[in-house]
């Protein structure tokens, strides 16, 4: 039996189908998820997909944390589910207070998209379970509005927590502006729960793991969620 | 009753605005060199039913902080708080 995965599709959801396909690259079963199904279908583990979900109206992911299938997933969170949110998917995980913080405009005003390295910051959460800190992964960036932000005393209590999943970080894992591709604090490019269970991430690992078109940095992630889910399954 | 209330949003104070940052390098193009301090904001106007100015109001303000706004790095207020006329009733 393979792990299996839900994938929400909301209005605007681009990287729905690139989830799915990690997650079947790397051995995990993807099951597809509606915005306006209230129903988890008994997945293991859900992602949260990049995009413009109901067009970034407002602020993005404003409208999508109102969705019936996030009263689910809220309740599946609750229960220490795996729940992973790329980009647009951070951003609705933002807006739904699962995670602290907020994404805003980039500070250079200008969508990025390239490839960026990423220091891992803690073993603590179900995609980084089996990825040694300090590791560095190449994984791509695509956005406009990925610069995190919180106030300083949330920033503090991430740091203090461990709740700092991923840095934007030079070839050599330093991390300073020059490597900061966004404006985000603290160099900040993901981010966990208290419990561990809820990761949200502005890169995109689903778009790094086929060595056929790109770096390969989101396979380690995409193993460490299957066999977590795998591990904490039965 | 029916209302008519207008909403301000603007970035919290502190916060970086990129968009105010744009407007302002756009203006000096325009001639006007003496401006600075731009931050963009949003105005949101809507209607609703109420049984007076005050519950309107509350309403407002929970609507604000839940959806019109994130609190996490934006302001909100009510600039204007205007009875209007019924819906559906035709005055003559």
């Amino acid at each position: 039996m393979s792990a299996r995965i839900g994938v929400v599709t909301f209005p605007g959801s681009l990287d729905d189908r690139d989830a799915i396909r990690a997650v079947e690259l790397m051995g995990g079963q993807g099951v597809p998820l509606w915005h306006a199904d209230p129903e988890l279908h008994g997945v293991d583990g859900v992602i949260l997909p990049g995009g413009f979900s109901y067009g970034d109206y407002l602020r993005c992911g404003a409208i999508a944390r109102f969705a019936p299938v996030m009263e689910e997933i809220r309740g599946f969170a609750a229960r220490g589910g795996p729940v992973l949110g790329i980009c647009n998917g951070f951003q609705i995980l933002c807006e739904s207070g699962l995670l602290p913080g907020a994404l805003i405009r980039n500070r250079s005003l200008r969508f990025v998209c390239r490839i960026v390295s990423l220091r891992v910051e803690t073993t603590q959460t179900p995609i980084t379970a089996d990825v040694p800190p300090g590791e560095i992964l190449e994984i791509p960036i695509k956005h406009g509005e990925g610069q995190f932000v919180a106030g300083e005393a949330d920033l503090d209590r991430l740091e203090d927590e461990g709740m700092v999943v991923f840095r934007y970080c030079g070839p050599d894992g330093e991390v300073s502006e020059d490597h900061n591709p966004n404006g985000a604090l603290r160099g900040i490019a993901g981010i966990r729960n208290e419990a561990g269970n809820v990761v949200g991430l502005m890169p995109h690992p689903e778009h790094a793991v086929d060595p056929d078109v790109g770096p390969t940095g989101g396979q380690a992630l995409f193993a460490s969620l299957l066999s977590h889910v795998m591990a904490t399954a039965r | 009753m029916r209302f008519a209330v207008e909403v301000l949003v603007t970035l919290k104070p502190g916060l970086a605005d990129p968009q105010g940052k744009a407007v302002e390098g756009a203006l000096p193009a325009l001639g006007w060199t003496n401006v600075s301090g731009v931050r963009v904001g949003k105005h949101v106007r809507l209607e609703l039913e109420a049984d007076g100015e005050a519950a309107a109001r509350t309403q407002v303000e929970e609507m604000s902080s839940r959806l019109l706004s994130n609190p996490v790095i934006e302001d909100s207020r009510i600039l204007e708080v205007q009875e209007v006329p019924q819906e559906g009733v035709q005055h003559t």
